[in-house]
């Protein structure tokens, strides 16, 4: 009798939690398709900075300053992590205030709970999948700074320009900011990422000023090759993955993203070819990210046509930026963030105004009988490089009083920065 | 005894290991040099920026020899690694005092 009694009351509830389950299931609208392709969408772009950027700027750099090169990106994925649940999602993604930044009712995530929904997938998955987007826009940064400056910096430069740069325009474009109520289409970040970053790499590279020895001589292609093919591989998580659901629109950004990186890729290195009489496999990979770059304000607004167009222009013009203009203009951007990031960056921006097709996702371009679309797009990119352009040279003028020497000594510059500012070397002789 | 060494064009190493290997020598220690002689540099290209490469790769072999075994061996490198063009390295020669196996102890000539 006892048995049975306790039978039944264990049957009463198994019962009633899974009843209980039934009901939360029906009262919440989670899609578990679109959350599972953020989860890996999430990781994905993750996978770009760590280890794909880390690789493809480390491969470029010279061989004693390797790991100088990776630890920036590495050091920067970690700030960021923690600063982005800190303050980072809520200035970025909280309430609105005034267009200008987000409210801090998120701070340290308050108030996010396992019930917490963005859109159709759970809130959580949303933070830490545009925590990664944060922390690659500024390790892309550290290519143009590599070779000279000191690590110091490079950590306060980081969490300086995330907190003063990287959140109000991350706000603008996406958290409902001013930007985003004019109607500016950035589909996965040309002007939030690239000409962003492109922008303070290039401001910073003229403040710091040329290494001393300006050859970009790479000690590992093989692992520039790597790292970009990580890179590759990753913007899928990046573009396809800022559909924010397992859908249609996902799965066009994800062709667009594959077309017009090849379409970059092939571009450049026949643009060089033409010109240097080779076809260089340098020139293959830098014309791949090229074409990743301005792909990804357009990847879901065009059609692959658009893709291939934007595609090829861009491999073109950043191969002619980088080997003709760069070097008349004579500033040190070590691995050419501004050539590739900001000039692919402006370009792809620019050209989402032509080429959006209301077909794919409502919004229409210049192509499409929408010629106001460009002058708004005109407008995004300008605001956020000038404004970019004040913060970063602000930022430089604050480290400058507080280090004194932004760049290491001359003597450890050329030692190299692996044995002087670590303690290490990337490629020991102990057998 | 004499201590050849013979910096070549990587290229041209396998056939100099085969054409010394031919005629009797079976030791030999390789190398991998930089350097630059009368070839100079050449010109390596990155992202539409030229490179003066000064430094460029060679082979090192040494090898050392009997005394009577040195015109033989000098023109079998010679016939094996010579192109004809300024580049193709040089060979030094220089006397040897003492031979030591590690394993035994033996010393002088039977030891090469």
């Amino acid at each position: 009798m006892k048995n049975l009694k306790v039978s039944l009351l264990t049957l009463f509830l198994v019962f009633s939690f899974f009843i209980k389950q039934g009901l939360t299931q029906d009262v919440s609208s989670i899609n578990s398709g679109d959350t599972a392709w953020l989860l890996i969408s999430s990781a994905l772009v993750m996978l770009m900075t760590l280890p794909g950027l880390a690789l493809f700027y480390g491969g470029l750099s010279k061989r004693k300053d390797t790991l100088n090169t990776i630890a920036m990106s590495f050091v920067t994925y970690c700030l960021v992590s923690i600063l982005w649940i800190v303050y980072g999602y809520t200035l970025s993604f909280g309430a609105d205030v005034a267009g200008l930044i987000g409210n801090l009712s998120k701070f340290f995530l308050k108030g996010i709970n396992l019930n917490s929904l963005s859109g159709t997938v759970p809130e959580f998955i949303f933070v830490i999948f545009q925590l990664t987007f944060a922390a690659i826009t500024i390790a892309l940064i550290s290519g143009a700074y590599i070779e000279r400056l000191k690590f110091s910096v490079w950590i306060c430069f980081s969490i300086l320009w995330f907190t003063f740069s990287y959140i109000p325009v991350a706000h603008w474009v996406w958290g409902g900011g001013f930007l985003s109520k004019l109607g500016a289409l950035d589909f996965a970040g040309g002007t939030v990422v690239h000409i962003n970053a492109g922008i303070a790499a290039l401001v910073g590279a003229l403040i710091l000023k040329s290494r001393y020895d300006k050859a970009i001589i790479p000690h590992n292609l093989t692992l520039v090759v790597l790292g970009a093919g990580l890179l590759w591989f990753g913007w899928f998580g990046f573009n396809a993955g800022s559909a924010l659901a397992a859908n249609s629109l996902a799965s066009v950004a994800f062709l667009n993203t594959n077309t017009a990186t090849a379409m970059a890729a092939l571009a450049w290195c026949f643009t060089e070819w033409l010109m240097f009489k080779k076809l260089t496999i340098l020139g293959l990979v830098s014309g791949a990210v090229a074409g990743l770059v301005s792909i990804t304000p357009a990847a879901g607004f065009v059609n692959v046509k658009g893709a291939i167009i934007i595609g090829l222009i861009a491999g073109i013009l950043c191969f002619i930026y980088v080997a003709y203009v760069k070097s008349k203009l004579g500033y040190d951007d070590t691995l050419d963030v501004f050539g590739i990031h900001g000039i692919g960056g402006l370009i792809g921006a620019t050209l989402t105004g032509v080429f959006a097709d209301p077909s794919i996702n409502g919004a229409a371009g210049l192509l499409y009988g929408n010629p106001k679309q460009l002058w708004i797009q005109i407008i995004a990119v300008g605001v956020t490089v000038v404004y970019t352009a004040i913060v970063t040279a602000i930022i430089f003028g604050i480290l400058k009083i507080i280090f004194g020497n932004l760049r290491v000594p001359a003597e450890d510059e050329l030692v190299g920065l692996d044995e002087t500012q670590h303690g290490e070397k990337a490629y020991n002789l102990h057998i | 005894m004499k201590k050849i060494e013979a910096i070549i064009k990587p290229m041209k190493l396998e056939k100099v290991k085969a054409v010394l290997k031919k005629i009797g020598i079976h030791g030999m220690t390789v190398t991998e040099v930089r350097g630059f002689g009368r070839q100079r540099g050449h010109i390596e290209v990155y992202r539409g920026k030229e490179y003066e490469i000064r430094f460029l790769p060679k082979i090192k072999i040494e090898l050392i020899v009997k005394d009577e075994e040195v015109e033989k061996v000098v023109n079998a490198i010679i016939e094996a690694a010579r192109t004809g063009e300024v580049g193709d390295g040089k060979i030094f020669v220089s006397s040897v005092e003492e031979v030591i196996r590690i394993r035994t102890g033996e010393k002088g000539e039977e030891v090469i």
